[in-house]
């Protein structure tokens, strides 16, 4: 049988959809061919955000890759723009001459950016926020750091304003109305937003009218220039005021074109060959910038190029402000008028704002904002129109204070209907969750976002969908699509990392409550990791917290089998002297201490030493000069060398004397885990640089720098990071390398594994080829070295945590009695 | 509410001991450790974790539990049982607060430095 021949404009999410939709019911009906402007395979165009903000990358969010046109022989024509199309011979071409010939052809051209007609709007800086070119363009400023003006104050520019802001540049959002987001929010929500993005250091400004942007004399952006006179300075500016249907195409074939392509309920233009699909359509009077509709059409579509008979009906859409750390969510209208009655709930100490506006008994507009885990039972009563008279006290509290008791989060789940809508993104409802879970036997996460494609766009509904498979699957469900930190959360460490820094939080304590720790106090595996991670993030302003570390670092020892401890003092480099071996030599007699041993890092250990003992131990240390070698640390504890140049007749540089300078430099810090370090001086490798978490080899060139090795539980040879010429250049290079994997490492993640995780490229990338990057993590690690190079044994020789010590009480057989 | 009948012995005040923190005890028999929760409750648990001996004040406090610093055993510090998978209990010393002391079931100990 042979095939006919759809052809596609446009690579999107709607079409993608679309193809989703087709494949599922018939996937032999059509020999499919796309053409796509943009130089790629199709991408989650909502997760832009992330990837601007650095949450993400472009892999993440690929959502069909090359294998998957592949798979299904579609031919997909990359950096394709679409110049002509041919009703009468019926055949579409290429900008680059491709053409080809089609039975059934859908329009998805998508939207253009609207470019406000400014004096300067085309001078270089002037961005949009549309594509992932725009978003490479937006990184690429933002390494060069200076101030972006965002010129509006929608969904899409505070997203660009939050994403900019959190890749370090100073940001000023503009907007000409005299509150954010007036055509989803309130007047009060849009405060709220506005003080949120205040907070975050993000310069505000509503009812400004741009006028002007200022040319620095060489074609590039300088400055903007408001119609007050006002002038704000600006290496960027981003135009994110609004969107065009893409309808230049579809006019130049003579379809029907108002604002948009004019469709008619099935789906199709005024040819009817030909379908229109996504944000360039027009239906009856309406044009969707949402993805929820988009999705829609795609399935009604897909059924009629099956020879289906669906109709589309328009939709009513909600929305969500991606921004992490804000939760923003508004359905419907909210306009004030005779007819209509509002409920409102303020709690300002929580930051808590909801609003319901209620026409007959109905409600017919949503705004949450702080709290919207209630967002879609709202939405699904708006949508339905059901009569809520009977609740109205409660209503506002949400679905969990409806009936005589609070609910549990899992019975409300529990007790939503079957047409409930539970992704908005791609208009899934409850029943069909529920449905593909037990037909398909699913039982993580990602098989049902694959499955279901709920959850699967920008993801605000995972908790619910997740509740939902817990409902459906009882013990049978397995959240450890990601693995948690413990069993006091459902998150994994990454989440957790990503959320201190971009919550700002600050304490152990805090982060329980706001990422809503499902224990009191944490466990034994989740406090040391966040004290970790607290102490990396916020070295100038957190408190350690002590009770949070495991008992090594707290009395800075080694705990041994038998319940005493081990101290190694710091040599650094491995050099020591005749008077600091008589230093040791004394410490041992004095305090009857059984062993003494070289440790594999080239120090000496001296073990078996009564915990009452470690004080007095450490002072005798300390007034011979030494600080404590933290060979009990998640942290920085040795550098191994060996001679070098100054002995070796094979050395080629100073190895002793840098591996020196490395230690002094970095002791003190704390590291995910421990981290060992070694310098040889030729590739003889003597000081076995080579299985080190970061090792250099001296050769005749220069430093070879060598990283994620082990000889732990695993045993594996270091891969090489690159070459540098000086002793100045290892020290930055190596430096920069501990940083980044202390700002990702997961808490006792060694540096192998989180190199495997990351990718070798990547950190070969950010250390060797960014400068600027480079730069930047080393000076945060100079930074937080302000407050870590602390000796630990001389802070507890002067009598900090006294207790820990000493017994408390003691008692002979009598006293008890 | 019945009478406390028992006796208790002193030994020292809450602050002497960190919240989320534990303190030594030293008898003939062996040490006993005194946990101070986050909510200022007292526990006490002989200072002996029955795996391999490790010394359960050296450990990290949380909740009412307590998770032994050589091989992360969790004991309940109520009633002294492993939690988990494990399989195993700490004999438990009664405790108490009054006026901010620190008080130690007499016969508890007792049956301690007898045993």
């Amino acid at each position: 049988m042979n095939k006919q021949k759809l052809v596609i404009v446009g690579n999107g999410m709607a079409p993608g959809r679309m193809l989703e939709y087709l494949l599922e019911k018939d996937k032999e009906a059509y020999e499919v061919t796309i053409f796509n402007a943009e130089p790629r395979v199709n991408y989650n165009r909502l997760m832009l955000s992330p990837v601007l903000s650095g949450e993400k990358t472009y892999e993440d969010i690929i959502t069909h890759g090359d294998d998957w046109y592949a798979e299904h022989d579609i031919t997909l024509h990359k950096s394709a723009r679409v110049s002509a199309i041919d009703r009468a011979s019926k055949t579409v071409t290429s900008e680059s001459g491709v053409t080809a010939a089609y039975d059934k052809l859908v329009i998805a051209t998508g939207s253009n950016p609207f470019i406000i007609p400014l004096p300067g709007k085309d001078l270089d800086g002037v961005l949009t926020y549309r594509d992932l070119d725009d978003v490479d363009k937006m990184l690429a400023a933002a390494q060069r750091g200076g101030r972006a003006v965002v010129i509006g104050g929608g969904l899409l520019g505070l997203e660009a304003a939050a994403g900019l802001k959190m890749q370090g540049m100073e940001v000023t959002v503009l907007h000409l109305m005299p509150t954010l987001m007036e055509r989803q929010l309130d007047p009060a929500a849009g405060h709220l937003l506005e003080e949120e993005f205040k907070r975050r250091g993000i310069d505000v400004r509503t009812k400004a009218n741009s006028h002007e942007i200022v040319d620095d004399g060489d074609g590039k952006v300088k400055a903007i220039r408001l119609d007050d006179g006002t002038e704000i300075d600006a290496s960027i500016i981003v135009m994110a005021v609004g969107i065009r249907p893409s309808t230049d195409l579809a006019k130049d074939i003579g379809l029907e074109v108002n604002r948009g392509i004019l469709v008619k309920d099935d789906m199709r233009t005024s040819d009817t060959d030909i379908f229109a699909l996504g944000e360039c359509v027009e239906h009856q009077g309406a044009c969707y910038g949402l993805v929820a509709p988009l999705y829609e059409m795609a399935e009604v579509i897909a059924d009629n190029l099956l020879d289906g008979a669906s109709g589309y009906r328009g939709s009513v859409t909600a929305t969500k402000l991606k921004v992490t750390g804000v939760d923003l969510y508004s359905a419907g209208d909210f306009a004030e008028g005779e007819d209509r009655e509002e409920i409102v709930l303020r709690d300002a100490t929580a930051g808590v704002y909801k609003r319901l506006v209620l026409k007959d008994d109905k409600i017919i507009g949503a705004v949450l904002y702080g709290e919207t885990s209630d967002g879609p039972w709202f939405f699904d009563l708006l949508k339905k129109g059901t009569d809520v008279s009977e609740m109205r006290e409660t209503l506002i509290f949400g679905q969990a204070y409806q009936g005589s008791a609070p609910l549990d989060p899992m019975a409300a789940v529990a007790a939503l209907p079957d047409d409930a809508e539970i992704c908005g993104c791609n208009g899934v409802c409850k029943g069909k969750i529920v449905t593909t879970i037990k037909d398909k036997g699913l039982t993580n996460l990602d098989d049902v976002r694959a499955h279901t494609k709920a959850s699967a766009s920008c993801g605000t509904c995972t908790g619910l969908v997740e509740q939902l498979m817990q409902v459906t699957l009882g013990d049978a469900y397995n959240p450890a699509a990601v693995k948690p930190m413990c069993g006091c959360t459902t998150l994994g460490h990454d989440e957790v990392r990503r959320l201190i820094k971009s919550k700002e939080i600050k304490t152990i304590p805090a982060v329980m409550q706001e990422l809503e720790w499902s224990t009191s106090g944490g466990c034994a595996k989740c406090r040391p990791a966040l004290n970790y991670y607290l102490v990396s993030d916020w070295p100038d302003e957190y408190a350690d917290d002590y009770q949070s570390r495991f008992i090594n670092e707290r009395v800075h020892a080694n705990i041994q089998k038998d319940g005493t401890y081990s101290v190694v003092p710091r040599m650094w480099g491995g050099m020591t002297s005749s008077k600091e071996l008589r230093a040791i030599a004394d410490v041992v007699d004095k305090f009857d201490i059984p062993a003494v041993k070289c440790t594999g890092g080239q120090r000496i250990d001296m073990l078996g030493i009564k915990k009452e003992d470690l004080p007095a131990v450490w002072e005798d240390l300390g007034k011979a000069g030494f600080v404590s070698g933290q060979a009990y640390a998640k942290g920085l504890r040795t550098v191994k060398t060996c001679v070098g140049s100054d002995w070796c007749r094979f050395g080629t540089q100073d190895s002793t004397g840098l591996g020196i300078q490395l230690e002094k430099f970095m002791w003190g810090s704390w590291t995910p885990a421990k981290l060992k370090l070694a310098v040889s001086g030729c590739p003889r490798n003597c000081a076995e640089a080579t299985c080190k978490d970061i090792g250099v080899v001296c050769v005749d060139s220069g430093f070879e720098i060598h990283y994620a090795g082990a000889a732990g539980l695993d045993i594996k040879g270091t891969e090489v990071l690159g070459l540098v010429k000086t002793e100045e250049e290892v020290l930055e290079h190596v430096v920069a390398l501990t940083q980044m994997y202390r700002e990702q490492g997961w808490y006792l993640e060694r540096i192998y594994k989180w190199a495997k995780r990351v990718g070798y490229d990547e950190i070969r990338q950010q250390i060797m080829e960014d400068h600027d990057r480079r730069r930047a993590y080393f000076d945060r690690f100079v930074f937080s070295q302000k407050f870590a190079q602390v000796d630990p044994w001389s802070e507890r020789v002067s009598g900090k945590d006294k207790h820990e010590f000493n017994p408390m009480a003691v008692f002979t057989r009598e006293a008890a009695e | 509410m019945t009478a406390d009948t028992r006796s208790w012995v002193a030994i020292g005040t809450l602050s002497d001991i960190p919240r989320e923190g534990a303190r030594v005890v030293k008898t003939s028999a062996g040490c006993v450790a005194v946990f101070r929760t986050v909510n200022d409750e007292v526990y006490a648990l002989d200072d002996r974790c029955p795996h391999k001996g490790g010394p359960l004040s050296q450990g990290i406090v949380h909740g009412t539990s307590v998770t032994c610093p050589l091989h992360n055993w969790v004991f309940d510090l109520a009633t002294g049982l492993a939690q988990g998978a494990d399989d195993g209990k700490v004999p438990v010393t009664t405790a108490k607060i009054e006026n901010g002391t620190i008080l130690l079931a007499a016969d508890d100990l007792a049956r301690r430095t007898v045993a």
